[in-house]
């Protein structure tokens, strides 16, 4: 059954939700979700990345011969990637600067590459372009989602995107557990949530 | 055979597609990226490692011509008079180029400060030669006519463990940046003095 342009939009908020239900995508989501500010950037570059990359890798999909397509793919997407961080070097250096290292890496990101292999090359660019989004919005969401609960317990602080102001959450005398902000504490949060998630969906 | 050469076409033209787009949002975002470099990176290392001096030392730049290369150089007042200029280069460290940036007393011709702008080490590992002043300290007060080498290739400096290319990397920068200033002394204090 062919799913219409806006159930395949909508399968990413929820139903395919990246690293959540696809368990895609954990370096960044580990590394960068110190705050709610890197979180929301992150999430943006990599949506960025997998529309264009989605809707070019579809229209092309009738050229590109199948033994070079994963080359093909990746030359596209590390094309779009080398943008991002052209353009986020221009325009938002100090965001650039905490992400760092982590905008290029979005060329192997499992679901960038994942959705040009497993839907890009075989749908439509409008369907595509519908699939790049919702992932993408998804992947936004879970990581807003997971960095504003390790900032809150982590840093006791909620940085606003844009603004970059770090709003103080609880009082001044708020004792930051600060294993949350630590690598460990990204799995642990992960885990928790991923637990909460399950359990919310189970029939 | 027509079909291997369908492959190969096929990906020289997407490689070459993609080059082109490249150096074009490149060279459309050069100039922008290298002023946002100046606010947040090296502007910010440069007041870092001439801390004290009476003036702003990223508004007193210069520049003059070393060869046929422009080298920018930036003017730090101590005590009263401009004697303290840095110089930023590059020099490859473990994930790219290192940017270094080195301020010279020009009266005791010895190193001021050292400083680590922009790069693409490790984190944790090659990053600490920013973040990590007891590294960059070791340079303080040498003497430029002095080679700066790691301690492994028979040097003085220390380098970051775990991380020897890297500090190779700025030992190396540091070293262009003293010949650099050697070279272009005279010129440099003609400078200073107008």
């Amino acid at each position: 059954m062919a799913k219409t342009t806006v159930q395949e939009f909508t399968k990413g908020l929820w139903a395919e939700i990246p690293p959540f239900r696809l368990v895609l995508g954990l370096c960044p989501i580990l590394a960068v979700t110190k705050t709610v500010e890197n979180g929301v950037g992150m999430g943006i570059a990599t949506t960025f990345v997998l529309v264009c990359s989605n809707v070019l890798i579809s229209l092309l999909r009738s050229v590109i011969p199948k033994r070079v397509r994963i080359a093909c793919f990746i030359v596209v997407i590390a094309t779009f990637v080398t943008i991002v961080e052209l353009v986020m070097q221009a325009f938002a250096y100090p965001l650039f600067l905490k992400l760092g290292i982590f905008i290029p890496l979005i060329v192997v990101n499992c679901i960038v590459l994942g959705r040009a292999e497993a839907f890009a090359a075989k749908h439509s660019p409008i369907p595509s372009l519908a699939d790049g989004l919702g992932i993408g919005i998804g992947f936004t969401l879970s990581l807003t989602a997971l960095a504003a609960v390790r900032e809150i317990f982590g840093s006791g602080t909620f940085t606003v995107p844009v603004s970059g102001v770090a709003l103080p959450v609880f009082g001044p005398e708020f004792q930051p557990f600060s294993f949350m902000i630590e690598a460990p504490g990204a799995f642990v949060c992960l885990g928790l949530m991923l637990c909460i998630m399950n359990m919310v969906g189970k029939k | 055979m027509r079909e291997m050469l369908k492959l190969f076409l096929t990906i020289v033209v997407f490689s070459a597609v993609a080059g082109g787009l490249l150096a074009t949002v490149r060279s459309a975002t050069r100039d922008r990226i290298e002023f946002q470099q100046l606010v947040f990176v090296k502007g910010p290392t440069i007041r870092q490692i001439m801390q004290g001096s009476s003036n702003d030392p990223v508004e007193a730049s210069f520049k003059l011509l070393d060869g046929d290369v422009e080298r920018t150089f930036f003017a730090g007042e101590f005590d009263g008079s401009l004697n303290t200029v840095a110089l930023e280069t590059y020099a490859g460290g473990y994930g790219g180029e290192i940017g270094v940036v080195a301020a010279i007393n020009v009266e005791t011709d010895r190193i001021v400060g050292v400083g680590v702008t922009t790069h693409s080490e490790t984190p944790g590992l090659g990053s600490r030669a920013k973040t990590d002043p007891s590294f960059s300290r070791q340079f303080e007060d040498k003497p430029v006519a002095e080679p700066f080498k790691v301690k492994a290739d028979g040097g003085a400096i220390d380098a970051l463990s775990g991380a020897t290319i890297t500090s190779r990397g700025v030992c190396q920068a540091v070293s262009e940046i003293a010949d650099i200033y050697i070279r272009l002394k005279d010129n440099i204090i003609a400078e200073l003095k107008s």
